[in-house]
Order: structure tokens, then sequence, then C-alpha cells
């Protein structure tokens, strides 16, 4: 009996412990004050063959973001970070409107434009990983260069304008539904399963975790690091082309100094959110998918409630920094560590 | 022991090992300061080739706008070599400058004292440098985020005090600090000018020469870039100096907002985006290795200038879209932090 209720409390703790179950509390408070704000907020209405109400819109603006948090957890897995996400999506966006605006608007012109968006932003994501794999800069140098390039390239595909396209088919991907539910969405909550299966059914996840934990040790463990952090570039550039693809066919036209402006800050407090250190090492998927919803959340609450949007950014920032804090307690606790070791050693030398 | 690769030339086998010491010595010195050569040499062959091609380079009226124009980049850029030095990064500069010259601006035409507007714009950078500092000091933050974080953060708080440009009033005393001074009178505009912002750069360059090459903080920072533990078992100020480069760094970008602004005569919450860049790229075409260690101020200085000559002969030029501009601003610097690597790699095998 004893056993089972501490057994219990052990759950409960690893559960509190979880920095995801915050996530999710988070979120419950943000869709609480809406509700108190307006008591239908929660309400989903069903319309002309599909669900509408303020959940579905957050579950449609959540997809970008979900794209983006999911291929940030698998690069600070690998120790890394990726500052192109957002410079990577207007170009996948710059590449489609520009393409759809000079074809006729068929569903197998959609299927070519998609195809060619998210080949080139898998090779921007490539190229960020060839710097960082195999001539061996710093992440961060290597995708603040991109993250800035990024933007130029898409300035140059659009000639600087911020071009409009007509296609059905394209809008579709971010304004249909299936079964009553935003294609988008689920579109999201596909890919994300597929990543999540993929690593985590597989060694791949472990691999990307001993990446991060120490590099050479993974080396001389048999990793193979250079591919593997190949591949995590690459797919970051690819699922960064989705949300580009997502956020830029929801209104056929891409703002070339808009789309994506920032939205490095969303993933990477997604994945913080999500309990994942930034320290590379250890990643959740699962975390991330509820950082990623409640961003999307509390963009919409903010939006709701009619608070100056203004403020979200240096709100967001603030929340990373005390993420940061927390998750450097370790660090602190290390230090705590070292320095009895320190004294113990000290103490030792006196001795001696 | 004996260095393989380069066989000392016909001296007595006796002296043979401290010679080819010497010579590697030499070497390696020579190797450290190869990129900032590299630099200058490339700044004078930008000035021939535009004095051939375009004309009207090599003249008083284009040489002061190049300092007047970029005296900001410099300033930057010495705060940077710092940071670099110590094989840290700040990601924030540009954020900083934007919300302290909003700040500063809007402070101003509030009716606030001119010289006390400067000092909040000046302190504003040095407060979020001090957040930087002591998130990397005493909370074990790795440098790229922790800046990161703080960018995020300054971006947010000039978004939350204005989105649209923020006009200096015409009768404001900040104006006065880009009055132009004729220091040599040409013919008609052809004028050696300058502005007490050129000044303010010319002071702190030549007072970030003195502190880094002339005292104990200065070693220090040398010293950490070496190797943070060597400098901590050599019983030297790592976290003060740690926590002061930071705090250099953002008072510099303060500094720099003052400049840009008055120059400017207005501000925006997007001012900045990509300087960030610009100064770390300056930095490394000067010669200032990324890992940190190794670099000089006066190398920040040209390639700072290098930079701003860029600008000049793209806009000469007229051909090259100014969006290029930071793709090749980011090529270059990716061209030189690989030349870093590969020198590094060289010096690595000449020293066995």
């Amino acid at each position: 009996m004893t056993d089972v209720a501490s057994r219990l409390a052990a759950r409960r703790g690893a559960i509190v412990r979880n920095q995801a179950f915050w996530g999710v509390i988070a979120i419950v408070l943000l869709l609480a004050v809406n509700v108190v704000a307006d008591p239908g907020y929660l309400s989903i209405g069903y319309n002309s063959g599909h669900l509408s109400g303020n959940l579905i819109d957050i579950l449609r603006a959540s997809a970008p973001i979900l794209m983006i948090a999911v291929g940030m957890c698998l690069v600070v897995a690998t120790g890394g970070i990726d500052l192109s996400v957002g410079s990577i999506m207007v170009v996948a966006g710059a590449v489609s409107m520009e393409l759809l605006s000079g074809m006729d608007g068929t569903t197998g012109d959609a299927a070519l434009t998609l195809a060619i968006a998210l080949g080139i932003a898998t090779v921007l994501g490539a190229v960020n990983g060839v710097l960082v794999s195999v001539v061996g800069l710093q992440p961060f140098i290597s995708t603040l260069v991109m993250m800035l390039a990024g933007r130029g390239i898409a300035k140059v595909i659009t000639g600087g304008q911020n071009t409009t396209a007509d296609n059905d088919s394209f809008a579709w991907l971010a304004n249909g539904y299936v079964l009553g539910v935003p294609v988008v969405f689920l579109l999201a909550i596909v890919i994300v399963v597929l990543v999540a299966l993929l690593v985590r059914r597989s060694a791949l996840g472990l691999m990307l975790e001993a990446i991060g934990m120490d590099s050479r040790a993974s080396r001389l463990a048999g990793v193979k690091r250079r591919s593997l952090q190949l591949t995590v570039y690459s797919v970051s550039g690819l699922l960064a082309g989705i949300a580009g693809v997502f956020a830029t066919a929801s209104v056929m036209t891409v703002d070339v100094s808009r789309t994506g402006y920032q939205l490095e800050l969303d993933a990477i407090l997604a994945v913080v959110i999500g309990g994942t250190s930034l320290a590379g090492g250890k990643f959740s998927i699962g975390g991330a998918v509820i950082g990623g919803l409640l961003i999307a959340t509390l963009d919409k609450t903010v939006v709701f409630l009619g608070v100056p949007a203004a403020a979200t950014p240096a709100f967001k920032a603030i929340v990373i920094v005390v993420l940061c804090l927390l998750q450097s307690e370790r660090v602190r606790s290390l230090f705590r560590h070292r320095r009895a070791l320190r004294a113990q050693s000290q103490k030792e030398a006196v001795a001696a | 022991m004996t260095v393989t690769t380069r066989p000392p030339t016909g001296s007595a086998p006796g002296t043979a090992p401290s010679l080819a010491e010497r010579l590697g010595a030499r070497l390696s010195a020579r190797l450290s300061a190869l990129p900032t050569v590299a630099a200058l040499l490339i700044f004078v062959g930008m000035i021939i080739y535009g004095e051939a091609a375009y004309g009207r380079i090599v003249q008083f009226n284009t040489l002061s706008n190049l300092l007047v124009n970029n005296s900001h980049l410099i300033i930057l850029a010495v705060g940077l070599t710092f940071v670099i030095l110590t094989g840290g990064i700040d990601l924030s500069v540009g954020a900083v400058i934007a919300f302290s010259s909003v700040a500063g601006v809007m402070l101003s035409n509030a009716g606030w004292h001119p010289v006390a507007a400067v000092l909040v714009m000046v302190l504003i950078g040095s407060v979020l440098g001090l957040i930087s500092g002591v998130l990397i000091q005493y909370f074990g933050v790795q440098p790229f985020i922790a800046t990161l974080a703080t960018m995020f953060l300054a971006r947010g708080l000039a978004s939350m005090l204005s989105t649209v440009p923020e006009r200096l009033a015409d009768d404001s005393a900040i104006r006065e600090l880009a009055t132009q001074l004729k220091i040599i009178d040409g013919d008609k505009v052809n004028d050696l000018v300058i502005t007490p912002g050129v000044i303010a750069a010319i002071v702190i360059v030549v007072l970030g020469f003195l502190v880094l090459h002339r005292t104990r903080f200065g070693r220090t920072v040398y010293a950490i870039g070496g190797s943070e533990q060597s400098a901590t078992l050599m019983g030297l100020p790592v976290p003060a100096t740690k926590l002061g480069i930071y705090v250099i760094s953002g008072t510099l970008a303060g500094i720099a907002a003052v400049v840009y602004t008055s120059r400017l005569g207005s501000a925006q919450n997007i001012t900045g985006i990509g300087w960030e860049l610009d100064a770390i790229a300056a930095v490394v075409i000067g010669g200032t290795l990324l890992t940190g260690g190794t670099g000089f101020v006066l190398g920040s200085v040209v390639g700072a200038l290098v930079l701003g000559l860029m600008n000049v002969l793209i806009t000469r030029d007229g051909g090259i879209r100014p969006e290029m501009t930071t793709i090749i601003t980011g090529g270059i610097l990716l061209v030189f932090v690989i030349l870093q690597r590969v020198l590094a790699a060289r010096r690595r095998a000449t020293q066995g």
C-alpha cells in the first residue's frame, strides 16, 4: 500500500519536475484568462463543413511554430543552434510566391512549386550543415550569416517586392479543412509524429544527444558526427521551409521583411519551454510541441485581450532569460561541487 | 620536438633546436598578424580598384564620409574585439542600439536635457551588457545564448517604446554631435571634415588599444582567450574581467547609438538589424581569432573600414543590388573564418 503511494508520489514528482508540465499549466491558465474575458471563448462552432472557433485558430497558428520548433529541437540536441529558421521561412515563401505568380494556378503547379521551395530550403539548411560539420564553424556564426543573408536572398528573389500569387491548391494547404480540422495543423502533427518516431524509435535520437553531450566522445563511440550534423541542419532547413509555405500560403503573399521575422525567438522559446537544455545533450520533441502550442496560445491571447502586441517579444525574451537561469541551476550545483572539491584539495595540500 | 615540416636553413646542428624554435615562434607571430596584414592589403587594394574603376575615391570628401558614416561601426567593432578576444560573442549590439536610440530620441523629445538623454542612452547599453555578463559569468549560460536573449529583449523593449520612426527634434542639442567640422578646406565640397562622432570613435579606438595592450585588464582579456582555465589557475581576476568586457561592449553599443542617432536624426525599433554581423565581420576581417586569444583593436578598425568601403563601392557600381550587401558581408566573414581555421591548423602543425 505504502509502496504504491510512494511510487505515485515519485511519479507525481517526476511530472511536476518535467518542464513541459508547466507548459501545459501555462496554456490552461492563458485559456482560463480568455474565458474570464469572454465566457464563450472555448466554444467550437461547426459551419459549412468545418470547425471554427478560437481553439481552432490557435491550432492553425501553431503549425508553422511547431515545424521550426521541432527542427530547432533536433539542432539544439546536438549542442548547436539554428538562427536562420525565420530567414529560411521567408526564402521558401518568396520562392513559392514568385513561382506561383507566373503560373496558371493548377494543382500540378502547386506541387511543383512546393517541391522547389522545400528543396531550396533544404539546400540552405544543408549549407549551414556543411559549415558546421565539415568546415567546423561555430553553429551560431554559420546560422547567423544565413539568418541575415537569407533575408537578402529573399529580397533578391522577389526584387524587393512583396509578391502576391493566386493558387487555390496552394492556399488550401494553409486554409483548407479535412474532416473539419485545418489541414495545416493535421500536416504539422503528421510531420511531428514522423520525426518523433524516426528519432525515438531508432538510435538516431540517442546519437544526436551523444553529439550534444560530448562531440569527441561520441566520435570515439562510433557516431558519425559529420553526416548526422549535416542531416540535422538540413532537416531544420526543410522544416523551416514547410513553415514558410504554411505562413505565406494562408495569405498568398510573402512580406520579405516581416514573414518569419524573429521567429527564431519563438522556436528557441518553444524548445526551452519544453525542457530541452540549450547546452545540448538532451531533447524532448513532445516538450517542443507543447512549447509551440503555448506560444500560439500566447500570441492569440495577446491579440484577443487587446494588449499591445509590441510587448510580446520583450515578454518572450524575459521568459527565455528566466528559463536559461533555471536550466543553469545544474551548472551552479556543479560549481558548488567543484568548490567543495577545491576546498578539500586545499585542505589536503595544507595537511601535506 | 624539432620542426620536421620546415628544416632549419643550413645552421650548425648544435644550435638547430633553438634556432628552429625561434623560427617557429617568429613564424607563428607572423601567422597571427597575417590576417590583419591581409585586411590592410585588401583595404588598399579596394581603394586602388575603386579609384581606377569609378574614380573620386582618393579624395577628402569620400574618405571623410567613410569615417563619418562608419564611426558607429568602428565603435561597435572595438567593443566586440574585447568580447571576441576572450572567446565570447555579443549578438546583442544591434538590438541595444535600436533600444538605446529609440529611448534617447523619445526622452529628448519629451523635454529631457540632452546630456541626461545621452547619458541614459549609454547607460542602457551598460545595463544590457551587464545582464549578458551576469548570465554568462554567474549562471554559466553560453555567451551566444545569453546575448541572443538580450538581443531579443532589447529589440522587444524597443518595439514596446515605438514601432514607427521617431524623429529627433530639429533644435535638439544631440544633433550637434554630428556637426561637420572642417579640417582642411578643399575646393568646392571636397573638404576633409570630421564630426564629434568621429572624434569619439578615434578616442575609443585609442583607449581600447591602450587598455588591451598596456593594462592588466587587457592582458587578462588575452589570457582568458588563450585558456580560461589557465588564466584562472594563474590567479587572474577572470570573473570580473569577463563581466567587464560585456559591460564594455554594451556601453560602447550605447555610445554607438548616440553617434548614429545624432547623425541620422531619427531612430526606429528596426534600426541596427544585422549590425552584429557587420561588427563581428569587422573584428574577424581585422585578424582577431573567433576562438579568442589573438587579435588587435586596430585590425578591427581596418575591418570596419573595409566593410564601409565595400558599401561605397557597391553604391558607386550601381550594378549590385543593395540587398546583396548582407550576403556579401556574410560571405566575406565566412571566408575569413575559414582562413583562420586553416591558419590555426597549420600553426598546430608547425608547433608540433
